[in-house]
């Protein structure tokens, strides 16, 4: 897996928006345990700071959780998975949504494209 | 008190001043980017954190002390230039700092010269450019120091080495030490970095973390660096 940083970006924000990515595409499974952030700093050549930081506001959100002495795992939740799907279905879309409105189309021609695309690249 | 304490520091050299009024308290546990132009003070501010030149006012506390003798064997240097003998092979030089440096892994550093493709029996003066600079960098990291001055550690090195290079310093790192790198090649380290230190003419001009930079202004600290040191 690699790791992009824009420039111009926290490295925080980009770290905590790959590994959400990470977890809500299974790549690392629920349940499974990450790297050390040293070692996930290393990979990514990032601070180990940086790193603890954004594993950290990933603990926030519940979608990592640390055990005392053996580390850090993903969560098993599958409702905070299902969730997390969600939200980043709905940042997608709207991403999508907002540059197609910024070409000039409306919502309703949008929607017609999209199931249009779907049913030609079935 | 911090780990590396600077307090009004200034040197001058016949009424002018290569750097001035210069105060830092860094912990342990940072990764802070010594950053400016050509002749804005970076060397000097470094030479006198080591001790090798001496402050013409102001202070500089390692642990609470003045560099000498005993900040020497916390202070591990990288100098922007070679200072090793040159007759001597790698073999000889890992015995030299082995010697002379109580906190010396040498098991860490034949790693690192595995890594590197480092022959051991090469004297220093036969070395490329970027095999030098390898070398050093491997001595000056293997050390277990408190505090570690790189002075234009990657100037010389390929893509790949300098890729290495910055995984070593991350890998090394440890909440007791504090690593400080004065760079050119701002893009390349800059995502290691926890502060930023800008110095002009002697001066400090900023001293932000790097992801306050990116944060509050949207640009990189390259970005910054090129606006703000423009020519």
């Amino acid at each position: 897996m690699e790791w992009n940083f824009k420039s111009g970006v926290p490295i925080y924000s980009q770290i905590i928006d790959e590994l959400t990515m990470r977890i809500a595409s299974r790549a690392y499974a629920p349940g499974e345990k990450l790297p050390s952030v040293r070692d996930l700093a290393m990979d990514a050549g990032v601070n180990p700071n940086t790193m603890q930081r954004a594993l950290a506001e990933l603990e926030r959100r519940g979608l990592v959780y640390t055990e005392r002495t053996s580390g850090r795992f993903v969560t098993k939740d599958e409702t905070i998975l299902q969730g997390l799907n969600g939200a980043l279905a709905g940042r997608y879309i709207e991403e999508l949504v907002d540059r197609l409105e910024k070409i000039g189309m409306e919502r309703s021609e949008i929607a017609a494209a999209i199931a249009d695309w779907l049913a030609r690249n079935n | 008190m911090a780990l590396l304490e600077i307090s009004k520091l200034s040197k001058s050299y016949g009424g002018s001043f290569s750097l001035e009024d210069v105060s830092l308290s860094l912990e342990g546990g940072q990764i802070i980017g010594l950053l400016g132009p050509n002749g804005s003070g970076k060397t000097t501010l470094i030479k006198l954190i080591n001790g090798l030149l001496t402050p013409t006012a102001g202070a500089v506390l390692i642990d609470g002390m003045e560099p000498g003798p005993e900040t020497k064997a916390k202070v591990a240097y990288l100098p922007d230039r070679i200072a090793l003998p040159d007759y001597m092979t790698t073999a000889e030089l890992m015995n030299l700092y082995q010697d002379f440096f109580a906190d010396f892994d040498r098991a860490k550093a034949e790693t690192m010269a595995d890594d590197l493709g480092i022959d051991r029996k090469q004297q220093l003066k036969n070395m490329s450019k970027g095999t030098k600079e390898k070398l050093q960098l491997i001595l000056v990291m293997s050390r277990q120091a408190s505090v570690y001055l790189l002075d234009e550690p990657i100037g010389g090195v390929d893509p790949a080495t300098r890729d290495y290079i910055l995984r070593t310093i991350i890998s090394n790192y440890n909440e007791s030490a504090v690593v400080i790198i004065s760079t050119h090649l701002i893009a390349d380290i800059e995502s290691v970095l926890d502060d930023i230190v800008f110095l002009r003419d002697g001066r400090m001009v900023m001293h932000d973390t790097a992801e306050n930079i990116r944060e509050n202004l949207g640009k990189s600290v390259d970005e910054l660096f090129r606006e703000v040191f423009k020519c």
